[in-house]
Parts: C-alpha cells; structure tokens; sequence
C-alpha cells in the first residue's frame, strides 16, 4: 500500500495540531475500550481460579455432592468479603468418577488446560494418591480434603496439602484416651478389609495401649460381604467395647445383625460415622445404635453451645439443625468431613495474600507460603474448631468431637484437644526440590 | 485378509508413527500428556486384539496381565530401588509367566467358559493385590517417586517426568509393538492364530498344533498387555488395584471392539476415541456415561465391526 498522504514518512518533522489532538483522542479511545481494560487489568484483578477435582460420579458421590455445596458456599462467602487479594475466586470443576486414573487426568487437565492456579478437594485416598504424581509432575499445588493419613505419611510430593481436616491417624490416636477412661478396656475391633480398616487396625492398639487399655481381637471383614452374623461369635465374650468402622451400604445390614446377636446385653459401642456419613441415624435398623458412640469430625447435628461462626458456617451451607439439607430432611449431609472443604479454601485464601500471589508462576512461592502457616483461629474462616499445621508434613491437626446417639440424634459429649491428636512426623516435605 | 503389498501396508503403519512423532511438536501441554497416555493404553488394547481378534478368544481377565506388569515393574522399583530398564524388562516377565501359567489351564475351556475362567483369575488376581496390602499399597496404591522414574544411561538422564520424554517413550513402546503385532499378524503363525479363529478342528485336520498355538498367543498377548502395565507404572508413577478390577478387563475389550477387531491399527483409534468421547462429554455434563453409552451403540448399529474393521469391509480391503 502506497504511503500517499506521507502518514509514515519519518523525515516530516512538524507534527501539527490536528495531527496531535487526533493522536491523544485516538490514545484515549483505546485505552477507554472495553478489551483494553480488560487487558490491562488482567494480571491484577482476573479471578482466581481453582481446580475442583470433583467426585461427581463413582462411590464417592453422596460425598462429592456436599463437597460441592460447601466448597459454592465458602467461595461466595470469600468473595462477597472481597475475594483472595481483591481478586474473586472462581471453581472449575472436573468430575474424576472417584477413578486414580481418571483423576491423574483431570489434575493434568487443570494445570495444563483450564490453567486453573491450584487444585482442590478430593476425597478418597486412592484418587489423592492416584493424582498426586501428576501434581507433583505439573508443579501445581494440590489441596486434598480426604483424611487419609497418606499426606502425613510424606510419602506424596512436596505440592500436596492437607490443611482443612485432620488425617485418620491423629483422630484414632485422639479418640483412645475417652474409649479407655470412659467405655472399657479391652476393645475388639471390626473393620472393612481395605485400607481404611487397617489404618485403624494398625494406629489403634498403640494408641490404647498407651491409655492401658488393650485390643483383644481384630475382626476384618472382606469388603464384598453382605451378611455379617458367621463373623460374631469371633468376638470375645470378654469384649468391653466393639470398635466398628464398617463402611459402605452393607452398614445398614451389619448393624441390624449386630443387635439380632446381642441383644438387649451388649457392650459399649463405639465407631466412626464415616459408616453413617449421608445417612439418616434414624433409618430403619439402625436403633441398636441408640446409646453408642461416634468419632465426628464437626457434629452433625446443631449444638446447644455452637459457636456463631459456627452457625453462620451451617447457615450458609445450607443445612438445617439435623445435619440435613434446609427443605429436604431426607438429604442428609456429610457433615463430618465438608467443612474441611471450607477451611481449606480458607488456609488457600491466607496462604495467597501470604505469598503475594499474582498467577501461576508465583505457585513455588504459594507452597512455601503454605508450609510457613502455623495456626488456624477458631472463627468464621474455621468453624470446626481451632488447629495446628505443621509445614514439614503438610497436615493440619484439630480437635475432634465423640458424640452419643440419644433420642435419634447426635450428641457431642466430649471435645479432644489438639495435642491428643499430634504425633512425631514421619518425614519432611520441606527437603524436597521445588 | 486379502492381499496386500506389503510396502502400502507398511507406508501405512511407518505413517502413523511418524504422525504420532509430529503430534509431540504440535498438540497442545494437555493433548500431548493425553495422547501419551493413550499411546501406553493402546498397548494394552492391541494386546488384548492379538488373543480377541486373530484367535477369536474372549478373555475377560486382561486386567491381570496389566496389572501384572504394573506390580512387576511398579513394586520392584518400590521396594527393591530398581532401574527403570531392569523394572520395565520385570513387568513383561511377570506378564508372560502369569499368562504361561493362565494359559495352561485356561486353554482346557473355550467360549463362555473361558470368558468366566478368566474372568475368575482375574478376580484371585486383584484379591491378592488386596491381600498383601503391606507390600502393594492394597485398594490405596503406592507412588513410584519422580525421582525413581529417571533412565541412566551413561552420564545421560532421561526424566520420564518431562512431557516430552514421556511422550517419546510411549511412542516407542507403542510403535515397536505395533510393528511386532503386523509381523506376527503377516506371519505363518498369524495366519494359523486367524485359521484357528475360523475353524479350529479343520485347522487341526491339517497338521496344526493348536493348543501350541493358542498358548503362544496367551503368552504373547500377556506379554504385550503387561508391557503397557510396566510402561504406565513406569511413565505415570501410579500403581494401584483398581487397574487390577474387571472394569480394566472390559475396557480393552470396548476399545478394540470400537477400533476394529483384528485390525493393527484398531486398538489405537477405538482408545483415541474412548478417550476424546469421555474427556469432551465430561465436560459438558456429569452424566458423560451416557453419552459414551449412545456412542457405543450408535458404532455398533453404524459401525458393527468397529471402525477399522468397517473401512476395512467397505473400501479399503488390503488393511491388516
């Protein structure tokens, strides 16, 4: 094209008045146009966005639905009080189909595809250790919501974090002290026979035996059964206490012929409501459980003496006094484990404006930022209780309630401390390279 | 089969090699971390091809010749702090001797009955895994440490971490058992697998040994599944029983039914599809079972021997 009005002859030196206003009126046009602001403001005020490995589908479903309610709610709380450094929190969600496979994809996904700055809120163990090497991989901060002890065992990477909920093994060390002074001595133990049994076969006796109590027997029940009774007359008749912590739909089974075995003469029961976590307490068959006791990680049902932030927490999940959803009694929720999702948003929140998080390439800085926390305050960003994290192991420890079934409902009748819960780290994530 | 010559068929497969090298250069990060797992996949399912589409055995036990080289490689780098080439070259093993010994006793069934025998091992497979949890890690799985998934050699590193690397070596993997599948499937040996597949007691009128055959065959395809359960552990860190689960059994199955049984190049495009219909349909909605589902059934109504197999029956017969 032929420069015929001189527009880029250079060796013109007068630059008249026409020419001059043209050029600011056409400088302010451009930065007053919408694209240009955005662009411009890209770095500082783009949201935040965070990778949701999501359990839509698979067994971990019932679970990964009350993931979802509360993570929507605790990231409309966030950015409704300004967002994570000014800028608004956005989730991305992937659904992994509670597959290890699937799940290694999806962190793939969201570091490389949707570019999200961290991922988020996984469950189930084999998914977290499943994604983990791609997280690491990826050099993309992984923040798990799952409560296996796999985070604490340093056995994952230095980009996986567990700073909302407390892992398996601090809660069964935390809940010996209470079963030996409270519910009996000698304690026999009935597990599925997969992993999260033998956590608790392997953490409880040395918890008890330090308390002087003792594990009599260790009943594992392959994961495939569905009727319970040929497994009952292993437990000894000196049995004081019966440790359960069967999982999965044939819990509703296991309970019902439990109480055809025993009868009105039973011993103590204790167990963990991971067994009962989605389901109604007062469903049919379960009342041989009423008088028994159960490891919450936050009650399911309201409290007399609940915090405000606490009641703001179940307000804004949306969860009425029984632990169900406001409107729907019947969709009872996973109360003991979804808070983690909204603490760790929380620690994720800190942790950012800590680090001086502007984008994905300030992520080696959010790990360090991360590993530097030490202590999360009871409030509104923590309703489930104060905790302690350690940066070495990457895992937050807290309190823990023991609740009573009564009158169909959830009693918390004893607090843990923090220090119930703490033991020696097994390693230390912190040596590991960047 | 009709005949081909062998320089198209073999422009043909060089082609899609050379085509999956290209692609490392052009997809984008998330593609190319895709396709290398595809690649690795592809394996599996062109294992499973060699038994399900030239022999016409229907195994519903592959996941444990899978696995078998997933633990082989996986628990020997774990516990016992081997290379990756010594690891690699224990899965394979592992897979060939669990498919010797299967073989063995699963060749006295045919049909149904082999379906469910192998069905069954493959099930004692994946509750043994549970059963010594101590060493596999059980339902949870165990993590093969970045820092164990480097190859020396020499004063030379190759970080199976790296994108690039990983991609490349499942490329190899991928092209060298393709290359392995046209010359056996060119073979005498192919052409006796494909005779027993359509009439076996003429085949043995004629002279044919085939149970040897048979077994050979097992044999092979263990070796080739376990290879690509080797190279997975190997490439993507993970080991874990649910590889181990019927779900993986199927699904080698459902790729090479889509691809085209009995063709070479089947199980890579039915994987390739498998694949891209989940990961786009996820996006979209959580019910992306479904879609798969309609998917399935529309190439089985459209489609009804699988993609390559109908190329092949329409327009383009010389396809191995």
């Amino acid at each position: 094209m032929a420069d015929k009005n001189g527009f880029f002859d250079l060796s013109k030196k007068e630059l008249s008045r026409r020419t001059a206003l043209k050029g600011i009126a056409a400088g302010t046009g451009l930065a007053l146009a919408p694209g240009f602001v955005r662009y411009s403001q890209a770095q500082s005020s783009a949201p935040i966005k965070i990778g949701f490995q999501l359990h839509r589908t698979g067994i971990g479903a019932a679970y990964g639905r009350w993931y979802e309610k509360t993570s929507a709610a605790a990231v409309k709380a966030i950015n409704d009080a300004g967002g994570i450094g000014g800028r608004k929190v956005e989730l991305v969600i992937e659904d992994d189909g509670t597959d290890p496979a699937r799940g290694a994809e999806v962190v793939a996904k969201f570091a490389k595809q949707h570019k999200t700055d961290i991922v988020f809120g996984t469950l189930f163990s084999h998914v977290v250790i499943g994604s983990a090497p791609a997280a690491g991989e990826n050099k993309i901060p992984y923040f798990v919501v799952s409560e296996g002890h796999h985070v604490a065992s340093t056995k994952l990477n230095r980009y996986v974090f567990q700073p909302g909920i407390t892992d398996v093994k601090s809660q069964i060390q935390s809940m010996a002290p209470w079963i030996a002074a409270n519910a009996g001595k000698k304690v026999t133990q009935i597990f599925p026979d997969f992993a999260f049994g033998y956590d608790h076969r392997d953490y409880l006796p040395p918890a008890l035996k330090a308390q002087g109590a003792d594990v009599i027997a260790q009943i594992a029940i392959p994961p495939t059964e569905s009727s319970f009774t040929k497994y009952f007359p292993q437990i000894p008749a000196e049995t004081e206490v019966i440790y359960h912590v069967m999982v999965g739909p044939a819990v509703l089974t296991f309970v019902k012929e439990l109480g055809e075995f025993y009868g009105s003469q039973r011993p103590q029961l204790f167990g963990f409501i991971d067994s009962l976590e989605a389901v109604d307490i007062n469903s049919p068959g379960l009342e041989f459980l009423d008088g028994s006791h159960f490891w919450e990680g936050s009650p399911r049902y309201a409290q007399p003496d609940d915090s405000a932030a606490q009641k703001a927490y179940r307000a804004a999940v949306g969860i009425d006094d029984n632990g169900a959803a406001v409107g729907d009694p019947k969709d009872v929720s996973t109360a003991a484990h979804m808070f983690g999702c909204w603490e760790t948003l929380y620690v994720v929140k800190k942790a950012m404006e800590d680090a001086g998080y502007k984008g994905p390439e300030d992520r080696a800085k959010l790990v360090e930022a991360t590993e530097a926390l030490k202590e999360f305050a009871e409030g509104p960003e923590h309703p489930q209780g104060p905790k302690s994290f350690n940066g070495k192991i990457h895992q937050c420890f807290g309190i823990q309630n023991i609740s009573k079934v009564e009158g169909g409902k959830l009693k918390v009748v004893h607090k843990t401390k923090i220090e119930d819960g703490l033991y020696e780290p097994e390693g230390d994530y912190t040596t590991q390279a960047l | 089969m009709r005949d081909a010559s062998p320089a198209k068929t073999y422009a043909l497969h060089v082609g899609v090699i050379a085509l999956l090298f290209v692609l490392n250069f052009v997809l984008p990060d998330y593609h190319q971390g895709l396709f290398a797992r595809i690649m690795a996949l592809a394996v599996f399912a062109m294992g499973y091809n060699l038994l399900f589409g030239y022999v016409g055995l229907l195994s519903l036990g592959h996941a444990m010749f899978f696995s078998a080289g997933l633990y082989g490689a996986g628990l020997t780098v774990y516990h016992l702090g081997w290379g990756v080439p010594e690891a690699f070259v224990a899965g394979v093993a592992c897979g060939a001797l669990l498919a010797l010994a299967i073989g063995l006793l699963a060749l006295r069934t045919s049909g149904v009955a082999f379906m469910i025998v192998t069905m069954m091992f493959a099930q004692v497979f994946y509750l043994l895994i549970l059963y010594f949890a101590a060493w596999t890690g059980g339902d949870q799985g165990l993590v093969i440490q970045q820092a164990s998934r480097v190859i020396s050699i020499g004063g030379a590193s190759l970080d199976l971490t790296n994108s690039t690397v990983r991609y490349m070596n499942a490329l190899a993997l991928f092209s060298v058992v393709l290359l392995i599948t046209l010359a056996i499937v060119r073979s005498r040996f192919g052409r006796v697998l494909v005779a027993i597949r359509e009439n076996e007691e003429r085949t043995k009128m004629l002279g044919y040994d085939t149970v040897a055959n048979k077994l050979a065959a097992v044999v092979a395809s263990g070796a080739i599944c376990a290879a690509s359960g080797a190279a997975y552990a190997l490439l993507f860190g993970y080991v874990g029983s649910s590889f181990a689960s019927v779900q993986y059994s199927i699904l080698p199955l459902l790729w090479v039914l889509l691809g085209g049984a009995a063709t070479t190049l089947g199980p890579l495009v039915g994987t390739l599809f498998m694949y891209y219909v989940t990961d786009i349909a996820s996006g979209f909605t959580s019910a992306y079972l479904l879609i798969v589902g309609v998917a399935l059934i529309l190439l089985v109504l459209f489609f009804p021997k699988g993609i390559l197999g109908t190329i092949r029956e329409r327009w383009l017969g010389w396809l191995p």
